[in-house]
This record gives structure tokens, C-alpha cells and sequence, in this order.
């Protein structure tokens, strides 16, 4: 670094000629092509390839002599995945997954942020505490969720044998609990907890979005209102909630897309037991359950597509309704 | 004093209900953590025997056993924690300084240089961060094994570090791009008339007026690097001295191994991200939500 610490005198003309803007294009150049690169390597050349791989009859012992171009291209990895037994079942868990997976947590970070909005005391330590979830790692979390809502030793079934002197349930590895109300004797009952585990670890990621819109609202908003005599759930729905549109849509955008493509969650909670078996999850399942390498490349393309046409179909009805 | 609408819902919205909210989030964003650093201070039997007990034993603090147990090679025993804390520590520090070294290049091309395809740069960004994790890492999987890059150790590490690399840099070139465009290039401007080389004003001008960008990029860059897991799983699974902490962690969940020196592996886990958040929580939370952190 002590050869940028030395002034050279500059030029206005560098050899070859060059103008400045042609040296700064040059520049510009040289320093994007590093993470292009990269990019192209790790990013675009593999998703392409993925592509190619599903396609393709391979199998992960035949991985050491593979040839990367010649095969004989198949559609048996497609027909293989969407034929198998519950499909259906998995693209409708997936969906499920994903819907409340988003919906939750954006409305507990609503929640969080509008108890945050005015100062408490104690406020800056209550806010650090909200983003532990969050950053705190997967794995760490996952797990103690999972002896949380462990049925034998479990502080979950403790309390509510206590209080309760309920029955203990073994909540992540249990399809479905009669809930003893009139359609919900089915209720899932392990796909439920995986999404309150979303709703409690991705709040914090909307509460920070909600909190910066509302704090930077002007006064003046309110204060028009309270003179006009609205009332505090009024000045929330008419005046608050409108000038929250945009992060929210913002927020249902990108959680939608996160949530539907995660794959730590459900693997750690359940493994994709008990009714929890989504896409990701059984592509991996594919991978190395099966050492069937084609398959999963063809349902990673599948969960692709069908992301693909989710948000086209969003972004319609997004600007349709800015239009009417 | 009338009871109007006004003062009914202030009083049970605006006080009850906003402190019973305050106290619901503070308990279930506390409590796990709690429950997850006191059973890593409780013996496996005590916690079958009396699973409702919120007191640790305070034996077990004193002597850190499971802590000792779970860093302990496994040749004498342990669990070979801290080989995973080095191997995390190494991979989340290279991924880092690499990423945070090509973004600020690249970033300071895309906001102070002129170049054709300038508009690429935006749309390539968008474009790698929306790619699933999952699409990815099966062909990622196959290339690697093809070329090496799960024979050794070190080329494990290594293709891992790339990984990392790959997957934080657009959100790390978006960030500091960002950052970078709300500088005034006066200051650069009189530095090149003096003679400074275009280089030069990153290190000289625009590095030093960026820390706090910088420091938050870093940190996510560093958290992300250090929490992943699913390549991790992909990468290492076969060769027990490459493992990570977040691998090591979740190879501790077996039905040989008592939960609670699973639950002292969450803590190691969990710890220095606490700390690094405790020391610059105004640059991570500028971070999470100016690189709208994926998770």
C-alpha cells in the first residue's frame, strides 16, 4: 500500500494516447472485472448448468466421471418429480409455508414497531433485544426450539402440564391436533409451529422497516387529525396504515421470495417431517437421499419456475391497483 | 373526567395493551436465549428429572464442564469445538476482507467512473440476489467435486470462502455504492488536480470518509459468513476437521450426545455475533436494513 502514499505528477496525456475518459474506461474496467468474474463463475455459469443437469440421467456416483457437455437429454428427472407420490401435497405445503411464512412476521414487526414508535424507558435496550432473533445463527436458535417444544423434557409441555394439566404433545413431529372446534379437528399441528418459528425469527426484519417509516411520518399528520376529533384506532387505519403501503409491499415482495426458498429452517426444525416437507427440502432429500442428482436439479428448476411466475403475477396485480 | 372514545382507547391501547405488547416481545425474544445458556449450565440428568426448573447449577458454571467437554478434541473425548471456532473464524474473516476489498473497487468504478454498460451493473446486482441459495447449490456441488475442491481440507475451506464470496458480494457492491454516491467528489476532484492518482483518492479520500458504510457492510458480510449452514452441510459433511461452527453444532444433535452440550455449542455459536452486535449495533442495524439482509 506505500505506492499510493507517493504523489505522482499527473499527466495530462497518459503513452498510448489515451484520453482521460479513455483511461478512466479502462479503470472501470479492470476493477468490475474481478466480481464479474466471480459472478460468472459461481453464479450465472452454475444456474445455467443446472439447467443442462436436469436433463440428464446422473446420479451422485457417477459424479467422478462425468462429462460436463455429452449426454443424451431426457425428460425422465421431470417425469420422475412430478409423478412421485405427493406432489401435490408438497407444492401445497410449500404455498402454505410460504403465505404465512410472510404474513406473520410482517404483522409482528408491524406490531413491535408501532409499540416502539414513542420512547419507553428502557426503549434502546427493549430494541436490541427485538433483533436477536434475527441475527443470532440458525442452527443455534433452531435447536433451541426444538428442546423448547420437546415433549418429554420440553418447557413448553412443562408449563402446560402445570398449568393445564394437558396432555404432552410432541409438537414438531406430529401431523395434525384435534383441536376439538368444528373444522379444526385436522389443525397441522408441526407445519403451524415451523411458521410461528418464521413469525418469531423475521419479525425483527420488518420491524426495522416499519420503524424507520413511522418515525420519519411528520407530526403535522396527526395533529390535523386529533383537531378533526379522529380517534387513536382512526389516526392508525386512515393515516398510518396508508403512509405504510409502500414498505409493506416492499416487505411482502422480499420475505415471500426468502421464505419460499428456505431450506435451513424446515431441514433443522423437522427435517420435513410430519407434513413440513417443502420444495427445498425435498430437493435435497433428491440429492442425497436418493443420490439421484438429475431429480433435483430438474425440481430446483421447478421451484424456479414457479417463483418466476408468482412474482409476475404479483407485479400484475401490484401496478394494477396503483392504476385504478 | 368523561369517558369519550378517545380517552377509553388511550387508556387500554395506549397503555395497557402497549405494555403488555412491550412486555410479550421482550419475553419471547429473551427467553430462548435465556433457556439456551442455562441448559448449557445443566447436567442431562437434572434436566430429565425436573425439566421446569429456570435456575442453573451453579457447579456447572463454575467449572464450565459442558464448555470444556464440547472444545475438547475428539481423541480426548470432546467434541472438537475449537478446531470449528478456528475453521469459522478463518473462513468468516477471508470471505470478508475479500468481499469488502472487491466491492469498494468495484463500487467507486460504478459511481465515479464512465464506462459503457454502466447500467448492467444494477441489473446484475438485482438479478444474483434473487437466485435461491438451493438452484445453486447442485450444480455448485458437482463442479466442486469435479474439480477438487472437496479433496482436502483447505480446498474445502477454500471453495467455501468462494461461495461466500460470490453470495455477499452484489448486497455488499449495492451497499457501498449506495454509501459511496452521497460523497461529494470535490474533495477527489481537488486531490487529482494535485496530483493524486484515481487509486489513490479511494485509499486517500474515499475509504476514510466511508468507515461507518464500510464497518456495517463488513459486519453483515462477516454474520452472513459465519451463520450459513446449507453449504456448509454440502461442502464439509465428510471431512470432520473442515467442519464449521454451524455445522459442528448441527452434527451435535444426535441421540449420543446430551442436549445440553448441544445447547453449550448454540451459545459458542451465538456469542460473538451478540458481542459483535453489543460494540457496533448502529452499523449493524444500518446494515440489516440498508442491504435488506437476505435471511
Amino acid at each position: 500500500m506505500s505506492a499510493v502514499t507517493t504523489p505522482q505528477p499527473k499527466r495530462p496525456r497518459e503513452e498510448g494516447g489515451l484520453t482521460l475518459a479513455q483511461r478512466d474506461a479502462r479503470l472501470a474496467y479492470a476493477l468490475l472485472a474481478v466480481p464479474v468474474l466471480i459472478v460468472l463463475a459461481v453464479v450465472i455459469f452454475p444456474l445455467l448448468w443446472n439447467i443442462l443437469l436436469s436433463f440428464q440421467s446422473l446420479r451422485l456416483i457417477d459424479l467422478r466421471n462425468l462429462n460436463l457437455f455429452s449426454f443424451t437429454p431426457t425428460l425422465d428427472n421431470y417425469r420422475r418429480v412430478l409423478s412421485s407420490r405427493g406432489f401435490m401435497e408438497l407444492l401445497r405445503t410449500t404455498l402454505i409455508y410460504a403465505t404465512f411464512g410472510t404474513i406473520l412476521p410482517i404483522l409482528m414487526g408491524l406490531a413491535a414497531a408501532l409499540l416502539a414508535r414513542d420512547a419507553f424507558p428502557g426503549r434502546s435496550i427493549w430494541r436490541g433485544f427485538m433483533l436477536f432473533p434475527y441475527i443470532a445463527p440458525i442452527v443455534a436458535v433452531a435447536f433451541v426450539w426444538r428442546i423448547m417444544l420437546n415433549a418429554q423434557f420440553g418447557i413448553v409441555n412443562e408449563w402446560m402440564v402445570d398449568l393445564f394439566g394437558a396432555q404432552r404433545i410432541s409438537f414438531l413431529s406430529q401431523r395434525t391436533i384435534d383441536l376439538g372446534m368444528p373444522g379444526l379437528h385436522e389443525f397441522p399441528l408441526a407445519l403451524s409451529m415451523v411458521i410461528f418459528f418464521q413469525g418469531w425469527r423475521y419479525f425483527p426484519f420488518s420491524f426495522l422497516f416499519f420503524l424507520a417509516r413511522l418515525q420519519a411520518l411528520p407530526d403535522n399528520l396527526y395533529e390535523a387529525a386529533e383537531v378533526d376529533g379522529a380517534s387513536l384506532t382512526e389516526r392508525f387505519w386512515f393515516i398510518t396504515m396508508p403512509q405504510l403501503r409502500g414498505v409493506m409491499g416492499t416487505l411482502i415482495l422480499l420475505r415471500f421470495i426468502w421464505t419460499f426458498n428456505k431450506f435451513d429452517d424446515i431441514f433443522l426444525l423437522t427435517g420435513g417431517a410430519a407434513g413440513t416437507e417443502i420444495i427445498t427440502v425435498k430437493i435435497y432429500d433428491w440429492l442425497f437421499g436418493r443420490s439421484d442428482v438429475g431429480a433435483a436439479a430438474a425440481l430446483s428448476i421447478i421451484l424456479a419456475l414457479i417463483l418466476i411466475v408468482l412474482l409476475m403475477i404479483y407485479f400484475r396485480w401490484f401496478f394494477q391497483e396503483d392504476e385504478a | 373526567m368523561t369517558y369519550t372514545r378517545e380517552t377509553i382507547e388511550q387508556f387500554l391501547i395506549g397503555k395497557v395493551l402497549r405494555w403488555i405488547g412491550i412486555l410479550f416481545f421482550f419475553l419471547i425474544t429473551a427467553f430462548p436465549f435465556y433457556y439456551m445458556v442455562l441448559l448449557s449450565f445443566r447436567s442431562i440428568q437434572n434436566l430429565l428429572t425436573d425439566p421446569g426448573n429456570l435456575m442453573p447449577d451453579w457447579s456447572l458454571v463454575a467449572s464450565m464442564e459442558t464448555y470444556i467437554n464440547i472444545m475438547k478434541p475428539v481423541s480426548q473425548g470432546g467434541q472438537g469445538f475449537y478446531t470449528f471456532i478456528l475453521n469459522s473464524l478463518m473462513v468468516a474473516t477471508i470471505a470478508t476482507a475479500l468481499t469488502l476489498i472487491i466491492a469498494i473497487l468495484a463500487a467507486f468504478a460504478a459511481t465515479r467512473l464512465d464506462f459503457r454498460g454502466k447500467g448492467l451493473i444494477n441489473w446484475g446486482i438485482l438479478l444474483v440476489y434473487l437466485v435461491p441459495a438451493i438452484v445453486l447449490a447442485i450444480p455448485l456441488f458437482v463442479i466442486f467435486s469435479k474439480l477438487g475442491f472437496r479433496a482436502t481440507v483447505e480446498r474445502r475451506l477454500f471453495g467455501l470462502i468462494i461461495v461466500y464470496l460470490s453470495s455477499t458480494l452484489p448486497v455488499a457492491l449495492y451497499m457501498l455504492r449506495s454509501y459511496f454516491q452521497t460523497i461529494p467528489t470535490a474533495l477527489e476532484e481537488a486531490a487529482l488536480i494535485d496530483g493524486t492518482t484515481r487509486l489513490g483518492t479511494i485509499w486517500r479520500i474515499i475509504i476514510p470518509l466511508s468507515v461507518p458504510a464500510i464497518a456495517s457492510t463488513g459486519l453483515y458480510v462477516f454474520m452472513i459468513a459465519w451463520n450459513e449452514f446449507l453449504y456448509a452441510l454440502l461442502f464439509l459433511l465428510e471431512e470432520r476437521d473442515a467442519w464449521t461452527l454451524s455445522l459442528g453444532v448441527a452434527q451435535l444433535n444426535t441421540q449420543e450426545v446430551p442436549k445440553t452440550m448441544l445447547m453449550a455449542g448454540s451459545v459458542v455459536i451465538t456469542v460473538p455475533i451478540i458481542i459483535l452486535f453489543f460494540f457496533f449495533e448502529r452499523f449493524l442495524t444500518q446494515g440489516l436494513t440498508a442491504g435488506a439482509v437476505k435471511g
